[in-house]
């Protein structure tokens, strides 16, 4: 039997600008208040999990500012699964036996990036040359397909359930509106202001029928979890041992071959099959969460979401939204933190902070934005390539 | 002189997709593969995918890197049995135009020409 493991301690920055901290400030911030949270120091951890995807740090570099002691540390980088990766590289280090105490990072620096991915076009060559495992002759942004996430989200949104007509431009509109709702309660999230229906569906078009609004908002921001072993714990002030939140379930699952998802990400498939081992993992099913944070990085994700995590029948997830189940005074609320549409979505911290989000109710200490008596919840991240990274949490029975 | 935009597109004798297709499990891919995604396999066989289909989902795109002419509409299009990522053409990238399980069809078209004069040559996917 491995060793079970507790979250001891977490923080999260609050999401947005930070014009004047720069990666390795957000990432100590988070890392020393997770420490302090969890009452421990450097001179306690015994191995670092870190991900800062586009700011090329390392752990290595949060360690020169916090303390270099000589622990193993793992960079880890899967797209917008990495802060979900490191806090696995921790779990796995803890049920190994290896450590005790084990420190996860996510920390990212993306505000005025503009988009999530296709951003820049390759340069057009002077002579066509065929190159790469396709032949292509000149970057294929734009002419086959596309590069954007928004776009991309968009197919997979507009395929739902054998391409449902009734999965449309509105639809998507109504659950950014419950984002826009719910993060006006989340002192941390990058936007706090409520987006009417039109307000959402007449903002630019980003990708059809993907507005500005329907998209994740990119922010800077860092999340961090001090994760320690049960018998460790068990040591501990019983006050310590009363806040701390188990770590029920910790899966991280790449997307298997389904036909033509070499085409499309199939994100549908690799988040059914990490939720279905997180439920027979913790001995939970859907049916007993009390709060979810899913990967909502745009609108038509969280759709399909629903149904790939089995909050919903299959198939009904559009029924199921529409009788408002989903938003926080629901019976399954999803992202009352406003989700990464906005709340943010600093790529490599998002794993970590969605976790501390379900941590924080089941400390109930969400304050105005609680979700009175929530005892277990669940963490959903996916990573273009593709990664869903899936984490159940259960409040302490103490 | 003409020369196609990836390699899986065949313009002679007329336009069409190849694909890869694993010998034992017949699984499809486009582009060289090491091995099969599905089975392991180490074997291919080309596949001629059929020129017309059924567009499953889509998405208008507005908003893209500068140089790529926006809008359009790209989508899957369901080549008998065979997802086909492409862009839809012949028709303006509204929404009104596009709708989940219409019928298109192969089409292709010139896309520039190189320093030394060679036409490159783009696919994309047209109503019926």
């Amino acid at each position: 039997m491995s060793e079970n493991v507790w979250i001891l301690g977490i923080h999260m920055t609050p999401f947005g600008k930070h014009a004047d901290k720069d990666v390795l400030d957000l990432a100590s911030e988070a890392a020393l208040a997770a420490m302090k949270d969890a009452n421990v120091t450097m001179k306690d951890i015994q191995i670092l999990g870190y991900g800062n995807l586009m700011g090329g740090t390392q752990g290595q570099s949060l360690q020169k500012n916090i303390g270099q002691t000589g622990i193993p540390v793992f960079n880890v980088s899967n797209a917008c699964a990495t802060g979900a990766t490191a806090l696995r590289a921790g779990v796995m280090a803890i049920k190994a036996g290896e450590a005790d105490y084990a420190l996860a990072v996510g920390v990212e620096k993306l505000s005025g990036a503009g988009l999530l991915t296709g951003n820049t076009a390759g340069a057009m060559p002077e002579n066509w040359t065929p190159k790469g495992r396709q032949g292509a002759i000149m970057p294929l942004d734009g002419y086959i397909g596309t590069t954007g996430m928004a776009g991309l989200f968009a197919q997979i949104g507009l395929a739902y359930n054998d391409s449902d007509p009734r999965a449309d431009f509105e639809l998507f509109a109504r659950i950014a509106e419950k984002s826009h709702s719910h993060s006006t309660l989340n002192p941390n999230a990058a936007y706090q202001k409520a987006m009417s229906l039109e307000q959402i569906m007449g903002d630019p078009m980003i990708s059809y029928p993907h507005t500005r609004s329907m998209c994740s908002a990119n922010c800077d921001g860092a999340a961090a979890a001090v994760l320690v072993s049960e018998t460790k714990l068990r040591t501990l002030p019983l006050e310590q041992q009363r806040r701390a939140v188990k770590v029920s379930a910790s899966i991280i699952a790449t997307d298997p071959w389904t036909p033509g998802n070499q085409e499309l990400a199939d994100v549908n498939t690799v988040t059914k099959n990490a939720s279905q081992a997180a439920y027979e993992q913790a001995g939970i099913g859907p049916e007993d969460l009390d709060l979810a944070e899913l990967h909502d990085c745009f609108a038509a994700a969280e759709l399909v979401h629903y149904d790939n995590l089995g909050l919903c029948a299959p198939g009904n997830a559009i029924d199921f939204f529409n009788t408002g189940a989903t938003w926080r005074t629901g019976k399954m609320p999803v992202n009352v933190s406003g989700g990464l549409m906005s709340k943010g979505h600093p790529i490599a911290a998002t794993g970590i902070a969605n976790v501390w989000e379900v941590a924080t109710h089941l400390r109930g200490e969400a304050g105005p934005r609680q979700i009175e008596g929530a005892k277990v919840g669940l963490a959903h991240v996916i990573g273009l390539g593709s990664t869903a990274g899936v984490h159940i949490l259960e409040k302490s029975g103490l | 002189m003409s020369i196609p935009i990836v390699d899986y597109l065949v313009l002679e004798p007329k336009p069409h997709l190849v694909a890869q297709e694993c010998t034992a499990c017949k699984a499809k891919v486009f582009g060289r593969h090491n091995a099969c995604p599905a089975c392991f396999n180490e074997s291919f066989a080309e596949y001629e995918v059929p020129t017309t289909g059924i567009l499953k989902t889509f998405t208008i795109v507005q908003f893209a890197a500068k140089g790529i002419p926006v809008p359009y509409t790209t989508g899957i299009v369901n080549c008998g049995g065979m997802d086909v990522a492409a862009n839809i053409t012949g028709v303006e990238a509204i929404p009104e135009n596009i709708t989940r399980g219409m019928e298109v069809q192969l089409a292709t078209f010139p896309l520039g020409k190189d320093a030394g004069g060679v036409e490159a040559i783009g696919f994309g996917f047209e109503p019926v």
